[in-house]
């Protein structure tokens, strides 16, 4: 992942681009952060090399484009106007691709799409059925672009919305457009955007600021990674467009720290879209002046939360304030703000172009529009899914995601990160809108969906998701600094065996307390994941407490780890890593676990299910 | 009643006080932590005390006040990387190094952070050594990256930059 400084690209190509997009063969390698992580410029370098060797340059194309969300099968690289799709591309596979499909249209088998679990190769990208079965209208140029020149984006459509809006709307009729077309905030709380836009657009005063909230907190949650990535124009133009509507001159993009190829590619966008006209004094020849600046986060999770992001910018502690007033009437600064989420703003300039109607046709009576999910954990295909809101979870889950890998159980899926809640199989037939979600006591968020099978402990899940928000706390309330602290303590006592009854009841009773008694979201949904897990698998509460067992066989005092002598071949692998020597035997013999020694830190049952001759000879059991 | 300070004034200070996080980021960027000299620097610019501006950096889990190791090593531990394990490399980085979250070795060539996502979420667990990312990693190939470091120490001369595992 490099973090040079962005290379400016003249933007006066696009005729040659487009003739090109319509005669040549491009090849387009992805190049998001999961993508680049292995290692996927180098095979654009190595495309580029052997097209040239092979003298291919006039018939082929090598470029780039953003995330496709489908991270877990890269490198990906897309054979274009063809539409095959290649997965787990290595560089060094780069000169046969080049050799055997583009210059003898032979493509590559070993490379196509091979579902998980029923094993079927699917080489074209339009029948693979993780992406035929998404509706992606946010996500609708991810991965079909260069993020990185601004006439693609223009090519495919880009800032037709803004000049529509500038030419020819005024403010009043775009809040209108967006409040009838029904988008809700796609940060999570689902507030209605054109409500939100209208408040701030009738406050008093010039001074106003609007806000791209791209602080992406949720552990398990990269959508906006991947669209500031791979389609950062849609966002700027729907900022852009949200300054026109309520009248602000200046706008941030609240991008965090751990993003930098965002960041960097969001400032690239920023630059190129100034040079166009599309920012800055006059825009489009009219008299709107707007320009952006990007402020990086620091790491702190409570400033996704739109009062503590206030206080971020304004070089303070990242602590909330309590509202009312609402940023709308008072915000940066004590001004108008409207701060809205990355999936929030890139749904705008396709509700102009399109129309409210046409958006409030999808989706369901509340929840309008799709919705943009992180389909991750102990599931086939896991990536970003983009459905009309109203979906079955099961849908997501079966079709889409292609069920549980391994012939595993599913137990249950954790929806809207820390916020939100453990949801049991027989939720799985509920439909993915808010207020759904809400009913079953868990939430929408931001959009992870985290998927668990028989192996996962409900408990465990739901400390970890305390620890988290507990440690991200930031200490400004009680019931959040000091509650989330004691039900912490509470659960680890649970994990270890020495919970009691009593504990349960108080670890209820706190979690209520906390949600109600917290100032602001991060306070009041942290007892979610407690709350959930207690109401759909208090068994497995009771388990631990009564009879201090793990059923999933994951907390680490109340499992045992067991060496099955029939299927160990004493091949020595785990005598070899584990670290207080409790593992013996010679070779070629079943080995022994000294249980007094054994701290249960998992690594000889990881080496035999993945490296070792004979595999699954060790048992976890509880 | 408080006294109504003119608008200009607030401008100016609150402009000044705006720039105090990137300024804080920026030198970190190039100095790889934020040392006692760089924030009594800051603060005379600034015109804000150094314990505010310590109050404001403790705040957030980027900035760090003592040097990282050469190889800085951040475990992911969000949530698909936590069912898939991320608390594993912790535990490793314990044993292997004695280092805790937060920790540089005394050698300084190894340090360890914690971070909450990096939102590489379909390639848990992921660790990132400098600045490059590791995906689909395990126990075995963890400790396997971790020896390849400490051998191309050994074997390295000149101050190059590491070669990462493919």
């Amino acid at each position: 992942m490099s973090s040079n400084n962005p290379i400016i690209e003249p933007v006066h190509s696009e005729n040659g681009a487009k003739a090109a997009l319509g005669e040549r063969t491009r090849i387009l390698v992805c190049e998001g952060t999961g993508c680049v992580s292995s290692k996927s410029p180098e095979i654009r370098m190595e495309l580029e090399k052997t097209i040239d060797e092979l003298g291919l340059g006039d018939k082929v194309e090598v470029g780039f484009t953003g995330c496709h969300g489908f991270c877990q099968k890269g490198p990906i690289v897309v054979v274009e106007p063809e539409g095959i799709f290649y997965c787990r591309v290595k560089p060094r596979d780069a000169k046969e691709i080049a050799q055997a499909h583009l210059a003898s249209g032979k493509p590559v088998k070993r490379l196509f799409y091979r579902h998980p679990v029923t094993k079927e190769v699917v080489p074209y990208y339009r029948d693979i059925m993780f992406y035929k079965k998404q509706q992606r209208v946010i996500l609708r140029n991810c991965g079909k672009i260069n993020p990185e020149k601004i006439w693609d984006y223009e090519a495919h459509g880009g800032y037709q919305a803004l000049r529509k809006v500038v030419e020819t709307m005024t403010p009043g009729q775009v809040v209108e457009e967006i409040r009838r077309s029904g988008l809700r905030g796609r940060g999570g709380a689902g507030f209605s955007t054109g409500v939100k836009w209208d408040i701030c657009r009738k406050q008093p005063g010039d001074t106003k600021y609007v806000i791209c909230n791209a602080d992406e907190g949720d552990p398990g949650a990269f959508m906006d990674r991947s669209i500031l990535e791979a389609d950062p124009h849609t966002v700027i133009e729907g900022l852009i467009i949200l300054g026109f509507a309520i009248g602000a001159p200046h706008g941030f993009i609240y991008c965090r720290a751990e993003y930098p190829l965002a960041v960097r590619r969001v400032r690239i966008a920023l630059n190129q879209a100034r040079e166009k006209g599309y920012l800055g004094k006059s825009i489009l020849g009219s008299d709107f002046d707007f320009d952006v600046e990007v402020f990086e986060g620091a790491g702190a999770f409570v400033c996704g939360e739109e009062t503590a992001l206030l206080s971020s910018i304004e070089g303070a502690r990242g602590m909330p304030r309590s509202r009312p007033p609402f940023p709308a009437e008072k915000g940066l600064w004590g001004k108008p703000t409207v701060i809205n989420n990355v999936k929030t703003l890139a749904s705008v300039p396709v509700i102009i172009n399109q129309g409210a109607d046409w958006f409030a046709s999808i989706g369901t009576e509340t929840s309008k529009g799709t919705a943009v999910f992180a389909l991750t954990g102990k599931i086939a295909n896991s990536g970003l899914v983009e459905v009309p809101m109203g979906a079955p979870l099961s849908t997501i889950i079966y079709d889409i995601g292609g069920g549980i890998p391994n012939k595993k159980a599913f137990k249950a899926v954790q929806t809207g990160g820390p916020s939100g809640g453990c949801l049991p199989g027989t939720k799985l037939e509920l439909p993915i809108d808010f207020d759904s979600l809400q009913q079953a006591g868990s939430m929408m968020g931001s959009g992870g969906l985290v998927v668990m099978d028989q192996d996962t402990c409900i408990v465990d899940v739901a400390r970890f998701f305390l620890s988290f928000t507990q440690s991200e706390s930031c200490g400004k309330c009680v019931p959040c600094r000091v509650g989330t602290r004691h039900m912490v303590d509470l659960l680890d006592k649970i994990a270890t065996g020495k919970g009691t009854d009593e504990d349960l009841d108080l670890l209820e009773k706190l979690a209520h307390m906390v949600k109600q008694g917290s100032l602001c979201g991060l306070g009041q949904t942290a007892p979610n994941p407690v709350l959930t897990a207690l109401r759909y698998f208090r068994s497995e509460f009771t388990a631990h407490v009564t009879d201090k067992r793990c059923p999933a066989a994951v907390c680490r005092e109340l499992v045992t780890f067991r060496i099955i002598p029939d299927r160990c071949t004493g091949c020595q692998s785990c005598v070899r890593v584990c670290p207080t020597g409790a593992i013996t035997g010679p070779r070629s013999q079943a080995h022994n676990l000294n249980q007094e020694k054994c701290i249960k830190c998992r690594s000889c049952y990881e080496v035999c299910r993945f490296d070792a001759v004979a595999g699954e000879a060790i048992i976890i059991v509880s | 009643m408080a006294v109504q300070s003119s608008p200009a004034v607030l401008d100016k200070t609150r402009a000044r006080r705006k720039d105090l996080v990137p300024l804080l980021q920026k030198v970190q960027e190039t100095e790889l932590y934020l040392s006692h000299e760089s924030i009594k620097l800051i603060s005379r610019e600034l015109k804000v005390s150094e314990s505010e501006i310590y109050g404001v950096a403790t705040f957030y889990a980027q900035f760090r006040f003592r040097p990282p190791g050469k190889y800085n090593i951040k475990v992911c531990l969000g949530t698909a990387c936590h069912v898939g394990g991320g608390q594993n490399f912790i535990e490793v980085m314990k044993i292997a190094k004695n280092l805790s979250h937060g920790e540089t070795t005394p050698d300084r060539q190894f340090s360890l952070e914690r971070v909450a996502c990096l939102g590489c979420c379909a390639l848990a667990p992921v660790v990132v050594v400098n600045k490059e990312v590791h995906g689909r990693m395990n126990r075995v190939t963890f400790m396997k990256l971790l020896d390849s470091l400490d051998s191309s120490n050994k074997s390295e001369e000149s101050s190059q930059a590491p070669e990462s595992p493919a």
